[in-house]
């Protein structure tokens, strides 16, 4: 059992305006065998959460902590953490010039066990993980994501949440850009990695549409870089009905987050 | 949210500059400069044919009219070093390259020491060292630029290596070129590869040198062979080398270009069909640091029927002022029905401040053949692609080997000489070690 812990989480960016604030106080805690949706608008900063969990350099936490059964995962470079079992599945996977699929894949997990695969089962474990999520054999052959469409990319990112069995996946809006058929594939990926009972998930979504794949235990919306209502699943099956307005209407999101800081 | 910088250029598109004087859509036009020389076609070279370009020949006949500016065949050639005008910068072979860099090579006569030439055969092979007036020299190569010719002015002894009619070799030939002098030098290497027989010949160029290089490649019909040729000089070397195949009937060439060292390097391999039936392949691998200057401009002229060619040049770049240029001119003769030719360029760049020009130019003359094509895509690695990497736990260093790497052995695998691809896998490694410091 681990606990993934964020608390009172600040983040800001430099943008040519100056400094901006993007998360202003996020706590959240996720354990292994947990779900959580972060859901909200554009702009709340779900994607920042994502990122700075994994140590994005462009983001900068000026006050709070994420902890992993205690240590302090701020302290870590980007690819201690992803050693330590964080893993992001990106939103806009890049392409890799001259790394193929296959040399990645391997080093990847040669870097994260700390020892190579047996050559024998981990042949065989790609080729059945690439099967499950419909991905044809010869992009083991190409560089990575280099030439892949948006769905074959995302599945690409799953296909590594299978191989590497991170402690916590953070998902940051997999769903987006995907068709019906993509999207249960790849849910079915993250639910194969899930009913495994050693993973914690962080599902960032700006949809409702991929709860209906995958359960939450645990739905948070987020609203200019604040959690404004917290709640079971059900919570999320209002938003599919309502929408993000009612958090915008009125006096703002901050006002919105007070009230909802003062009922809970 | 990330933001993907990844740039490409396509074809035709002149990388780094939105606009470069003398360039169409369509590839490159020859300066003015470059025209109202009249060339004198060399005695020695034949009438007409690969070794006098259609210039020469057009001149040859008292015309002057010849092929438009345009055209690669335009290009002219000539064994005389006071046919080349001096250069200025400007003329269409020469606007990448700065001459201020280059010591003389263009300007003065180049009367320094050659390097030492040391080669190391398997038994059979015949190794010669001539005099100028030796029957074989001119046999495969002219000169297309004022550097070349000023080489061909001035050498005095040449390296003639044959490998005999049939005589399949095992090991490869090793000629070691060692520089130990500044002053700017001449030197020409000339290899012929008789009737049918098979062989792998590695020129490993090392040391501190000025040198400008003529290299004569023979195949002859039915011969399979590849030179190799290696620059692992001195930061303070200033290299320019013409190497120039002549293919007969049937016969197989590879060429492999490494380029790792010196302060300039400039390499102008080219390869002519004179029979068909024959097969090119050029490959090069150039690794630029910062303040290097590395060029390559290659010519395949496809002047006879049902020859193939495919080129692939891979480079990489790091620091400050590290440029690069690859310029690969494809010609399709009219005559050449039944050709089959690719040709592409792919560059890596690793850090701001870096400059990779890439120009490739395909003329097709008959609409009779194969395949024709070419691509150039210059992509940058930046901290995306190093985030996602790490991201996925993969340490730093490891990253940057992995890429790199992953880009170069590409053409690193095409050498077949297992201790020397291990050698420039580490030379390769110890390029990226230096960036980290």
């Amino acid at each position: 059992m681990s606990t993934l812990e964020i608390k009172d989480l600040h983040v800001s960016i430099e943008t040519e305006q100056g400094t901006k604030e993007i998360l202003k106080g996020v706590s959240l805690t996720i354990r292994t065998g947990e779900t959580h949706a972060i859901m909200g608008p554009n702009g709340s900063g779900k994607s920042t959460l994502a990122s700075t969990i994994a140590g994005h350099p462009r983001y900068n936490v000026t006050s709070g902590s994420i902890t992993l059964d205690g240590e302090d995962v701020l302290a870590m470079s980007v690819d201690e953490r992803a050693r330590a079992g964080v893993f992001l599945a990106m939103q806009y996977p890049v392409e890799v010039p001259g790394v193929t699929m296959t040399n990645f894949l391997r080093t990847a997990k040669t870097a994260i066990d700390g020892e190579a695969p047996a050559l024998r089962t981990w042949t065989k474990d790609v080729k059945a993980a690439m099967q499950q999520l419909r991905i044809d054999a010869d992009f083991a052959q190409r560089n990575v994501n280099e030439g892949f469409s948006g769905g074959e990319k995302k599945r690409v990112e799953i296909l590594q949440l299978e191989l590497f069995k991170p402690k916590f996946a953070v998902l940051d809006e997999t769903d987006s850009g995907l068709d019906v058929d993509a999207l249960k594939v790849v849910s079915e990926g993250v639910n194969r990695a899930h009913a495994t009972g050693n993973m914690g998930t962080l599902l960032i979504t700006h949809y409702t549409r991929i709860l209906r794949y995958i359960k939450p235990d645990f739905v948070h919306v987020f609203v200019d870089g604040q959690v404004v209502e917290e709640g079971g699943p059900e919570l999320a099956d209002r938003l599919e009905e309502e929408g993000y307005d009612r958090y915008a209407k009125g006096a703002g999101a901050a006002s919105v987050a007070a009230a909802s800081a003062a009922q809970a | 949210m990330t933001e993907i910088t990844t740039e490409k250029a396509r074809i035709g598109a002149p990388s780094a500059q939105p606009y470069i004087d003398g360039f169409t859509e369509e590839g490159e036009n020859l300066s003015p400069l470059n025209t109202g020389t009249s060339p004198t076609t060399a005695e020695q070279a034949p009438p007409s044919g690969p070794l006098a370009g259609a210039s020469a020949k057009s001149h040859s006949h008292g015309g002057g009219v010849g092929v438009p500016d345009s055209s690669r065949a335009g290009r002219l050639t000539s064994y005389k070093l006071a046919d080349f005008k001096p250069l200025t910068g400007l003329e269409e072979d020469w606007r990448f390259t700065p001459l201020k860099r280059l010591r003389g090579l263009h300007s003065e006569a180049l009367s320094g020491t050659a390097p030492s030439v040391s080669v190391t055969a398997p038994e059979g092979v015949v190794v010669e060292t001539v005099g100028r007036e030796d029957k074989r020299i001119g046999l495969a190569a002219i000169p297309e630029d004022r550097v070349s010719a000023n080489a061909w002015e001035h050498f005095t002894e040449a390296t003639v290596i044959t490998v005999k009619a049939e005589q399949q070799l095992d090991g490869e030939v090793s000629v070691v070129l060692t520089g130990t002098s500044v002053e700017a030098a001449a030197q020409h290497i000339v290899i012929v590869a008789e009737r049918f027989s098979k062989a792998r010949i590695v020129l490993d160029h090392q040391g501190t040198a000025t040198l400008s290089e003529n290299v004569e490649i023979l195949v002859e019909d039915g011969a399979e062979l590849t030179v190799i040729s290696l620059q692992e000089w001195n930061d303070d070397t200033v290299h320019a080398s013409s190497q120039q195949a002549k293919l007969g009937r049937d016969s197989k060439f590879k060429h492999i270009v490494v380029s790792l060292g010196g302060d300039l390097v400039r390499l102008t391999p080219s390869t002519r069909f004179t029979a068909p039936g024959a097969e090119a392949e050029m490959f090069g691998l150039y690794f630029a640091d910062a303040g290097q200057h590395l060029e390559q401009r290659l010519f395949v002229d496809h002047a006879v029927a049902n020859c193939k060619s495919n080129v692939l040049y891979k480079g990489a770049l790091q620091g400050r002022n590290a440029h690069t240029v690859w310029v690969g001119d494809v010609l399709i003769r009219k005559e050449a029905e039944g050709t089959d030719t690719y040709e592409a360029n792919r560059n890596l760049v690793l850090t701001d401040g870096a400059r990779a020009d890439s120009v490739p130019n395909l003329e097709i003359e008959t609409g009779l053949i194969e395949g024709a094509g070419h691509a150039s895509a210059t992509g940058r690695f930046d901290d995306e692609h190093l985030f996602y990497l790490m991201a996925r736990g993969i340490p730093e260093d490891v990253a940057r080997r992995l890429v790199v790497r992953g880009f170069l052995n590409e053409i690193i695998q095409q050498i077949k000489v297992p201790a020397l691809e291990e050698r420039l896998t580490e030379a390769v490694e110890r390029e990226l070690a230096a960036s980290d410091n």
